[in-house]
C-alpha cells in the first residue's frame, strides 16, 4: 500500500520537474500525462484502501478527459510548428509586457 | 374620520378633475404626441374645463346651501392615500363655507383670466405649441389650486400647496428664451422652498404633538377637536426659554404662508414675478395662489385663536409688510412692478385681520382683492398690450384718449382698491381696520390700526399716481408708436367689465354692521355671516357705533389726502415730483431701489450660499472628495501596474507555471500546518 502511494509520489514529482525544466512542447505534454497517471495511482491505491469503488469512477473521468486533453493539446503544438517552425516553449513568448 | 353633521357628495371631485384632464390632455399632445392642437381646439378645452369646474362648485354649494348652518361640511373621500399603522392620510376633499368661498373665486376668477388669456397670448405667442403649453400650465394651475382649498387635511393641502409653486415656477419663465425671466422663476421657487420648509416642519411637530397625546392626524377637523388637548404644552427653544408648543407650531406654519403669500422677509420674489405674462400675474401672483397663506392661516384659525403668540406675530408682520410695501411701490415706474408691491401690501392687510383674530375679515378682503386686483392687472395688460409690450409708465400718459374702454375699467379698480366709500375694497379695507382697532389680545393693536391707516393713504397715492401718470397728461410714447395704440381684442376687454361690476358690487356681500342696518342687508345674508361655522371665532371685542362711524370717517378721509395729493402732484402741478425728488435725493433712491433689500439678500445670503456651494460642496467635497477616492483608486492601480507588477508577465509559460507550483504547494502547505 505505501509503496503504491510511494512510486505515485515519485511519478508525479517526475512529471513536476520534467514540465518546469524542460523546453521542448511535447515532452512537457508528456510530463503533464504522467502527473495525470501518477494521481490515477493514487485514486486506485486509495480505493481500494478503503474498500470502495469511487476512486475507480473518479480515474476513468480523468482517463477521457485526459484523452481530450491530449488531442487538444497536440492540435496546439502541430498548429504551433506549422507557424512557427518550433516546439520549443521558450521562443513562443509574445503575450508579456 | 368624524361623521357627525357631515355630508358625502360625489360631486366634488369634478371640481378638480376637469382642470387636470385638461392638462393631461395638453400635456400629452404636445410632450408625447408632438402635435399641438389648433388654437380654437386649445381655447375649447381650458375654458371649458374651467367654466365646468365653475359649474359644478356653484351646485356644490347650492348642495351646501341645502342644509342648516350647524352641519354644512360636504366630504368627498377618494382613497386611502397613506397608510402606516394608526396614521392614515385619506385623499379626501373637504367642502366647507370656506372653501366654498375659495373655490368659487378661484374658478370664477380663473375662468375670467382664462377668457382674457385667450386675446392675451394669441397677440403674444406666435407658435402654437407655445399657446397649447401656456394653456396647459394655467390648467394645472388650476388643479392644483382646487387641491390646495379643497383638501381635507393637511397633506393634501400641501400637494396642492407644492403644486401651485411648481405651476408659478413654470408660468413666470413662460418665456424662458429670455435669461431673466427664468432668473425669477428660479427665485421665486427658491424662495417659496424656504417657506415650504417651515411649513413641512410644522406638519411634523404637530402631528409629532398630536401623536403624543393619541391622536395621530392630519385631517383638519380632527386636529381641531384635538387641539385642546396641547394648549398647555411648551418646547424649550434651542437657544433658551420656553414656548407654548402651539405657538411654535403657528409660527412655523406661518413661515410657510409668508414664502406663498409674499410677507416680510420673502416677499423679495413677488415683484419679480411679474416677469412672467400678465394674465399669469393676474390669476397666480394676485388673485389666487398668493392668497393660500392666508387661506392656511384662515384653515387653521382654531390653532392661531389658541396662540396669541403666533396670532401678535402674523399680524405684525402682516402690517409691516403692508406699510413696507406701499411705500416701496410710492416710487416705481413700471406699471406691474407697482401692482405687485400693491399685492403684498394688500396681502399684509390680509394678514394683520388674520392675526387679530378678523379671519372672515381677512377672507372677505382676498375676495375682494382677487377681483380688484385680477381687473388692475388685466387692465394694465391691456394698456401693455396697446403699447406694444411698454410696461414704463414714464413712457406713457395721456392714453385715456387712445383707449378710453380700459381707462374706463382701470378707474374702477383704482377706485375699488384705493377704498372709495361703497365700492368693495372700502368695505372690506374698513373691517380690517375695524378688526385691528378692536384687538386687544395683541400687543399695540392700535399701532396696528395706525399702520392699515397709513398704508392706505399710501395705498390711495400710488395706485392714483400709476393712473394718473398713465392715462392723464401729455403723451410720452415715441410718435410712430402712438400712431398704433389701439384697444385690445373683445376676449380681452370682456373679462375686465366682469370684474369691474364684481369689484363695485362684491362689497355688498359682506358690508360691516353698520353697513348692513343703514343699506337693508340682513345680516344672516352676509358672508361674514355664511364663513362663521367654518372659521374660529377668535377674540372678537365689538365697538361702540360712533367710535365705528369715526373710523369710517377716518377711512374716507385717507382715501380723500392719498388721492387728492396724487392729483396735486401728478395733474396739477407735475414739477412737484421732481423737485421732491432733488430735495430728498436719499430717501427717492432708497425708495425706488427697494430699500435695496434684493442686494441685501445678495450679499448676506446668495453670495456666501453660492461661494460655499461652488468651493467647499462642489470643489471641495463633490470634485476633491468623491470623484477623488473613485478616479484615485483606478490611479493607483494604473501606477502600481506601471511601476512594477508588468514585470511579471514574462510570456515565458513555465514561468507561470512555476508561481501556479508555489501557490498550489502554498496553499497545500496552508491546510496541512494544523494537523
Amino acid at each position: 500500500m505505501d509503496l503504491v502511494v510511494d512510486l505515485s509520489v515519485v511519478l508525479f514529482a517526475i512529471g513536476v520537474v520534467g514540465a518546469l525544466v524542460r523546453r521542448n512542447v511535447i515532452v512537457i505534454l508528456m510530463s503533464v500525462e504522467l502527473m495525470l497517471n501518477a494521481v490515477n495511482l493514487a485514486f486506485v491505491a486509495f480505493s481500494r484502501m478503503h474498500g470502495n469503488n469511487d476512486g475507480h469512477v473518479f480515474v476513468l473521468i480523468v482517463i477521457t478527459v485526459a484523452a481530450a486533453e491530449v488531442a487538444v493539446g497536440l492540435g496546439i503544438v502541430i498548429s504551433l510548428f506549422r507557424n512557427r517552425d518550433t516546439v520549443n516553449v521558450d521562443d513562443v513568448s509574445l503575450l508579456k509586457w | 374620520m368624524l361623521n357627525e353633521g357631515v355630508h358625502t357628495s360625489e360631486l366634488l371631485r369634478l371640481i378638480p378633475l376637469f382642470p387636470l384632464a385638461a392638462a393631461v390632455f395638453h400635456g400629452v399632445m404636445i410632450g408625447l404626441l408632438r402635435r399641438p392642437l389648433p388654437r380654437a381646439g386649445v381655447i375649447a378645452v381650458s375654458c371649458g374645463a374651467v367654466l365646468l369646474s365653475f359649474g359644478v362648485a356653484i351646485l356644490a354649494l347650492g348642495e351646501l346651501l341645502s342644509y342648516p348652518v350647524e352641519s354644512r361640511v360636504l366630504v368627498d373621500d377618494l382613497y386611502t392615500w397613506v397608510g402606516a399603522g394608526r396614521f392614515v392620510a385619506e385623499a379626501s376633499l373637504l367642502f366647507d363655507p370656506l372653501s366654498a368661498v375659495m373655490s368659487l373665486v378661484v374658478t370664477g376668477v380663473g375662468a375670467l383670466i382664462h377668457v382674457y388669456s385667450i386675446g392675451y397670448m394669441d397677440d403674444d405667442e406666435r407658435d402654437d405649441k407655445g399657446f397649447q403649453r401656456f394653456f396647459c400650465y394655467l390648467n394645472l394651475f388650476m388643479f392644483s389650486m382646487l387641491m390646495l382649498v379643497l383638501g381635507d387635511n393637511l397633506l393634501v393641502l400641501f400637494l396642492g400647496w407644492e403644486g401651485v409653486g411648481l405651476c408659478s415656477y413654470l408660468l413666470i419663465g413662460f418665456w424662458y428664451g429670455d435669461e431673466w425671466n427664468a432668473y425669477c422663476g428660479s427665485k421665486a421657487f427658491i424662495v417659496n422652498r424656504i417657506g415650504d420648509f417651515g411649513f413641512l416642519v410644522g406638519i411634523f411637530v404637530l402631528f409629532a404633538a398630536l401623536a403624543q397625546v393619541g391622536h395621530p392626524t392630519v385631517e383638519f377637523r380632527e386636529i381641531q377637536t384635538a387641539i385642546g388637548l396641547l394648549a398647555d404644552r411648551t418646547v424649550a427653544m434651542p437657544w433658551g426659554g420656553e414656548w407654548k408648543l402651539l405657538t411654535l407650531v403657528g409660527v412655523c406654519f406661518f413661515v410657510g404662508a409668508c414664502g406663498k403669500s409674499a410677507q416680510i422677509p420673502l416677499y423679495v420674489w413677488l415683484p419679480d414675478a411679474m416677469a412672467g405674462p400678465t394674465p399669469v400675474s393676474a390669476l397666480i401672483h394676485a388673485a389666487t395662489m398668493v392668497t393660500a397663506g392666508v387661506y392656511m392661516v384662515c384653515r387653521m384659525s382654531f390653532l392661531y385663536a389658541a396662540a396669541p403668540g403666533a396670532s401678535a406675530v402674523v399680524a405684525w408682520t402682516g402690517a409691516l409688510t403692508a406699510l413696507v410695501a406701499a411705500t416701496i411701490a410710492v416710487a416705481q415706474t413700471d406699471i406691474k412692478k407697482v401692482l405687485a408691491y400693491s399685492t403684498v401690501s394688500q396681502l399684509g392687510y390680509m394678514f394683520v385681520a388674520a392675526g387679530c383674530g378678523g379671519y372672515s375679515a381677512a377672507i372677505f378682503h382676498l375676495g375682494t382683492h382677487a377681483f380688484f386686483k385680477a381687473l388692475l392687472f388685466l387692465g394694465s395688460g391691456a394698456v401693455i398690450l396697446a403699447m406694444h409690450h411698454e410696461q414704463d409708465t414714464d413712457k406713457m400718459g395721456g392714453l385715456a384718449r387712445y383707449i378710453p374702454k380700459t381707462h374706463r375699467v382701470f378707474g374702477v379698480g383704482v377706485l375699488a382698491i384705493s377704498g372709495f366709500p361703497l365700492l368693495s375694497g372700502f368695505f372690506s379695507k374698513d373691517e380690517i381696520l375695524l378688526s385691528a382697532f378692536a384687538a386687544e389680545q395683541i400687543p399695540g393693536h392700535l399701532w396696528l390700526y395706525g399702520i392699515g391707516l397709513g398704508t392706505a393713504v399710501l395705498t390711495a397715492f400710488y395706485m392714483f399716481r400709476v393712473h394718473f401718470r398713465t392715462f392723464y397728461g401729455e403723451c410720452r410714447a415715441p410718435a410712430e408708436l402712438r400712431s398704433h395704440i389701439h384697444e385690445p381684442a373683445n376676449t380681452v376687454m370682456y373679462p375686465l367689465y366682469v370684474l369691474a361690476a364684481l369689484s363695485v358690487v362684491a362689497g355688498l356681500l359682506s358690508p360691516p354692521q353698520l353697513w348692513g342696518d343703514l343699506l337693508g342687508i340682513a345680516r344672516s345674508n352676509s358672508l361674514h355671516h355664511f364663513l362663521e361655522p367654518a372659521l374660529s371665532r377668535g377674540a372678537v371685542h365689538t365697538v361702540e357705533h360712533s367710535v365705528e362711524w369715526l373710523l369710517v370717517a377716518l377711512a374716507v378721509s385717507a382715501f380723500v389726502v392719498g388721492a387728492g395729493l396724487a392729483w396735486w402732484m401728478y395733474v396739477r402741478s407735475p414739477e412737484i415730483p421732481g423737485r421732491i425728488r432733488e430735495r430728498a435725493a436719499g430717501l427717492y433712491r432708497a425708495v425706488a431701489n427697494k430699500y435695496w433689500v434684493d442686494e441685501l439678500y445678495d450679499t448676506v445670503l446668495v453670495h456666501p450660499l453660492v461661494a460655499v456651494s461652488d468651493r467647499v460642496l462642489y470643489r471641495g467635497i463633490d470634485a476633491a472628495g468623491i470623484d477623488g477616492v473613485v478616479n484615485g483608486s483606478a490611479a493607483a492601480v494604473r501606477a502600481l501596474a506601471a511601476r512594477g507588477l508588468k514585470y511579471a508577465q514574462t510570456g515565458l509559460t513555465q514561468s507561470y507555471l512555476f508561481f501556479m507550483i508555489v501557490g498550489a504547494l502554498a496553499m497545500l502547505g496552508w491546510m496541512l500546518r494544523s494537523s
